[in-house]
């Protein structure tokens, strides 16, 4: 093994230099001699019954080539779109959801009829020209209000509006704890819906040539393999046939993850039509339509000692589905199983119900159910806290999982490989100057400042597999992951990963694994992910934190199974005992004569040549596939400091301090840039971002990004950041997720700051978005 | 999403882009910095049937001082006006609300002009011109502020009426623009200015009703000796805002006592 020069060093991203300078291939980048542009129609109603679609003028306006609407789907596309089938078990009720509506419209901007014209142009008229004739039906907007079994139903054919209620542990679980308790204290916590706004929307050109039947997509997805899996299926082609590129991805957060509707009827229509085919979202259609994050809500209820020790909670989630149950949905339940987060429990109660709504689906959005399950317990912990008039950091430090305690098996079962709290904590209370902001906050309290001090000790569950515990809730798909290392004749290096990158960097993180591993320069690696033309048969995507943990390690095991045959083949040539041979620098050499060597680029060309071992094959390549024991388990101690304007009911964030713990770091620079992205996504939820639908009417009024508010670099504090390193004992290189980290801690952080501000006002809990209108009106009432 | 289809014609010169306005008729508008009515063509939500562009109209782009007055041509944009000395020098307050106005994409393309005659009620300019008794000349007439702003999105102008220039009084005393956002590009929630000029204060306010609101109850209250936090307690007099996402009615209107306040005691610091 060579000694290790990359792992761990700043190196710069390799895909920057491209990307910023406008060289990256987007999906918008790709076309073919003569395609056609596809326009949905959309339904504008939440929820309406479809009399009659006239489309006599548009078909016949100009550069129109055809109008197509769910019946000339019928025979093209089988099925529903998929679901986990998690909750088969109890599942209540999960529509059927065809990608095209026929007869009953569930959603605002749910496709009626697809419209394809010679231009973008033509395409975007002649949707305007399709004439639907629409009976409104009353649209089911209040998740409170559609669970109850009087409420209006979201599909008229409906029992009533749950798709599932399942509780993961009964009350009697907890009822020892809630009989001991001496102080038990209640909130309900408002997850609110936000749509994920990636910077480039998603986007799908299909190119189907029947004498083959061989399907080409170019689309901006998060894991294309996927893609292939399921639109294969559904449009009886072989899998082989279909093949799925993904080049550059302009953001994701997860909500590229699941198959849309879309993605099904492009293709199908390139085959009605017998012509390539493009659409590329609009963002009005992304921000309306994009499968949304969170939209939840939680009662909760917590038991304790007057000592501050936490004994049990109860909490239930009760999740906004939206009108379709989206094929990952099911997978935001996790936020039930990882509600005592860092602590320890005699007891935790959770139940999950799936509410559908006349409203966009929701599916995984950055952190999906972990960010959840964070800001719930970490407001809960801070309630106790205060109820008993305790420390915030002291009551942590009391409840932490221990060092000593890991492996440890938490309440639900999962077992948490690896941590040290307490460390994180203690560094960012350093950092943020934690006792001499508690003198400040009291002196200023005199002054009539509002500033407050906000804690998250956040953990996290990621790096899916293994196997043993995803196929069963995925319908047989395991997430593992695989990886293939080619060395070419002269000693550069192909390396195609199933993972796939939309900001994360793996052209950069993934190299400095193969470069150390081989002891060649990272320029020799190229790292190839985004085709399901190429490489490895199966690939798992992108999404929950999993890339490195998962997929970096199967390109390491990969890159270990090609030095192992051109070790033996450079014993050969050394004319040396395999086991006498070292290897270093990007060296084999003799034990004892390190003047007598080969590098690893003379081995690669003798594999191709003359003269090898009895029994070796030419070439030097290796696959491998990568299913991990266990996930692994980040953490992290996250502190902010506000201040809330009391007239204005403004928060401005004076600091923000984020220590985490991936384990061992293959790059720092990426580490940072992912925290500094996922903080300010879960500022962005804490303070700004909110789907607002009207409940009457049920329209998204947060239509456009002047209404729904994205915070930009303007808003956000500069971040303080370090890193402790606990390594992973779940994989050889000692590694844990981080993309998703910042936003599974920073919304805690920072509501947390802000109640602790508004303490001498008598508030306890705020809601998210706490803007300053929210604010205003609580302050205000409290001062009443 | 794409606009629906529409005509484009270039102006050179006043005259031209009056007379094609003439020629496509009402559905026609002009076209300066865009920032504006591309969005809405984009959405749908405008569909004119066609855009004369006065972007080459090369006359329309200046910054005059002419005695007591300061002359913005139509065309000056944001960022022009931000960084004028002379803008600077003899109403600095407008260079103030120039360098709030959007981001640098808006503040390098949007025009003086464009803002007046889109009248939108979060505009910030529109503000300046009510509160200061700016003239709003156009390539017909010469129109008082008091007179222009007349409804939502609505002015006086006459549909071939084109917007050439806006008069400012000089005012270099005290001054202060408090504009209340979420993120620094956002509109205003509210707009406060305050400015001091011929021994009074002039107090405007920005999107708290259909049109800009000159605060005349302040104003008189500082002239009869008032303190500010006592004077902006007027600045809600009268107001009847509509709500919106970011602010309830009520907010608005305690906003507007809150900014006075502070617009007036921050210029009294200028």
């Amino acid at each position: 093994m060579a000694v290790s020069q990359l792992v761990g060093a700043r190196v710069k991203r390799r895909e920057d230099p491209r990307l910023v300078t406008g060289h990256g291939h987007f999906t918008d980048d790709f076309t073919r001699v003569g395609v056609a542009h596809v326009a949905f129609v959309r339904s504008p109603h939440p929820h309406a019954l479809i009399k009659k679609i006239e489309v006599t003028e548009a078909s016949k306006a100009d550069g129109v080539v055809a109008v197509y609407t769910a019946r000339d789907f019928k025979g093209q596309l089988a099925g529903t779109l998929p679901a986990l089938p998690v909750f088969v078990a109890v599942k209540k009720y999960v529509p059927e959801h065809f990608p095209i509506a026929e007869r009953e419209a569930c959603y605002q901007g749910e496709i009626v009829a697809v419209v394809v014209a010679e231009t973008k142009a033509q395409a975007a008229d002649g949707a305007n020209m399709v004439d639907v004739d629409y009976e409104p039906l009353p649209a089911v907007i209040n998740v409170e209000k559609a669970a109850q079994p009087n409420s209006d139903k979201v599909h008229i054919d409906a029992a009533d509006n749950i798709c599932w209620d399942l509780p993961f542990a009964g009350n009697e679980v907890s009822e020892a704890a809630f009989k001991s308790a001496e102080v038990v204290v209640k909130e309900r916590i408002h997850q609110q819906r936000l749509t994920p706004t990636p910077m480039e929307t998603r986007g799908v050109l299909a190119d189907y040539e029947a004498y083959d039947k061989r399907l080409t997509m170019w689309m901006s997805t998060q894991n294309p393999h996927f893609i292939r899996l399921f639109v294969s299926g559904a449009m009886g082609l072989q899998e082989s046939l279909v093949r799925v590129i993904s080049a550059d991805v302009g953001g994701g957060f997860g909500s590229k993850i699941s198959p849309y509707p879309e993605d099904y009827l492009v293709p199908a229509v390139s085959r009605l039509l017998g012509r390539p085919v493009k659409w590329i979202e609009s963002r009005t259609e992304s921000v309306q339509n994009a499968y949304a994050g969170r939209g939840q809500y939680y009662d909760v209820e917590v038991a304790a000692k007057k000592d501050g020790t936490l004994l049990g909670m109860r909490v239930t989630q009760y999740l906004d589905v939206g009108a379709y149950c989206a094929p990952f949905s099911a997978f935001q339940t996790v936020a039930c199983l990882m509600a005592g987060g860092a602590y320890k429990w005699q007891g935790i109660s959770s139940r999950t119900v799936g509410v559908l709504t006349n409203k966009v689906p929701t599916d995984p959005y950055r952190g999906a159910g972990r960010p959840e399950a964070t800001h719930l317990v970490e407001r809960m912990v801070d309630l106790v806290a205060r109820e008993i008039g305790m420390d915030p950091v002291a009551i942590r430090r009391k409840n932490f999982i221990q060092p000593k305690d890991f492996p440890f098996t938490q309440n639900f079962g999962l077992v948490v490989d690896s941590g040290d709290y307490e460390k994180t904590l203690n560094r960012a209370l350093e950092l943020a100057g934690y006792d001499q902001l508690r003198k400040q906050q009291v002196e200023g309290r005199k002054h009539g400042k509002y500033m407050g001090i906000g804690l998250s000790t956040w953990i996290e569950l990621c790096g899916f597999g293994p196997s043993s515990a995803t196929a069963p809730a995925t319908g047989g798909i395991a997430l593992s992951e695989a990886a293939q290392v080619r060395v070419m004749p002269t000693g550069s290096v192909i390396v195609y990963t199933g993972t796939h990158a939309h900001g994360q960097g793996h052209e950069t993180t993934f190299s400095q694994i193969v470069a150390d591993t081989l002891g060649v320069p990272m320029e020799s690696v190229d790292l190839r992910h985004g085709d399901t033309g190429e490489g490895t048969a199966m690939g798992y995507g992108t999404a929950g934190s999993r890339s490195l943990s998962v997929g970096g390690v199967a390109i390491s095991r990969a890159s270990g199974k090609v030095v192992d045959k051109a070790r033996k083949l450079a014993a050969h040539i050394l004319e040396a005992a395999e086991e006498d041979v070292v290897f270093d620098q990007g060296k084999f050499h003799v034990k004892g004569s390190p003047d007598k060597s080969k590098t690893f680029g003379e081995v690669a060309f003798a594999a191709y040549g003359a003269g090898l071992p009895e029994g070796m094959e030419q070439g030097l390549e290796a696959v491998a596939y990568f299913d991990p024991p266990n996930l692994v388990w980040p953490f992290g101690a996250h502190v902010c400091v506000v201040e809330v304007d009391p007239e204005t009911g403004a928060v401005e964030i004076q600091k923000y301090v984020a220590v985490d713990d991936c384990g061992n770091i293959i790059n720092p620079t990426i580490v940072e840039g992912q925290i500094h992205g996922g903080v300010t996504q879960g500022i962005g939820q804490a303070l700004f971002e909110e789907m607002i639908y009207d409940e009457e009417s049920g329209q998204l009024k947060t239509g456009t990004l002047i209404d729904y508010s994205v915070p930009t670099a303007n808003e956000i504090p500069n971040l303080i950041t370090d890193n402790t390193v606990t390594p992973s004992p779940t994989n050889e290189l000692g590694v844990k997720g981080i993309g998703e980290a910042g936003t599974i801690a920073a919304s805690a952080a920072v509501i947390n700051a802000i109640s602790d501000a508004l303490t001498p006002l008598g508030i306890k809990h705020v809601d998210m978005p706490a803007s300053p209108n929210r604010l205003w009106a609580q302050i205000k009432e409290a001062r009443k | 999403m794409i606009p629906a289809a529409f005509e484009y014609a270039r102006a050179s010169s006043v005259e031209e882009a009056s007379k094609l306005l003439n020629k496509y008729g009402e559905d026609a508008k002009v076209l300066a910095g865009g920032h504006s009515l591309i969005p809405l063509m984009r959405l749908r939500l405008a569909q004119p049937t066609a855009l004369v562009d006065i972007n080459g109209i090369k006359e329309l782009d200046h910054i005059k001082e002419d005695g007591n007055k300061l002359r913005i041509g139509a065309l000056t944009r944001h960022v022009t006006i931000q960084s004028s000395s002379v803008v600077k020098g003899k109403l600095p307050l407008l260079a103030e609300v120039a360098g709030e106005v959007g981001d640098n994409q808006v503040r390098n393309m949007g025009t003086m002009g464009g803002v007046i005659a889109h009248a939108d009620a979060a505009g910030d300019y529109p503000t300046l011109a009510l509160m200061l008794d700016a003239d709003i000349v156009t390539n017909q007439r010469t129109i008082p502020a008091h007179d222009f702003f007349k409804d939502l999105f609505t002015t006086a102008l006459g549909p071939d009426e084109i917007v050439t220039e806006v008069v400012f009084p000089v005012a270099n005393g005290p001054h202060k623009y408090v504009k209340f956002r979420r993120r620094l590009f956002d509109w205003a929630i509210v707009g406060v200015a305050a400015q001091k000029m011929n021994g009074g204060w002039r107090i405007g306010l920005t999107n708290v009703g259909v049109t800009p609101v000159r605060a005349n109850a302040v104003e008189e209250a500082l002239k009869k000796g008032a303190k500010p936090e006592e004077a902006a307690e007027h600045a809600s007099d009268g107001l009847d805002p509509a709500g919106d996402l970011r602010a309830s009615p009520e907010y608005k209107k305690h906003l507007a006592r809150v900014l006075t306040k502070r617009a007036i005691q921050q210029a009294q610091g200028t």
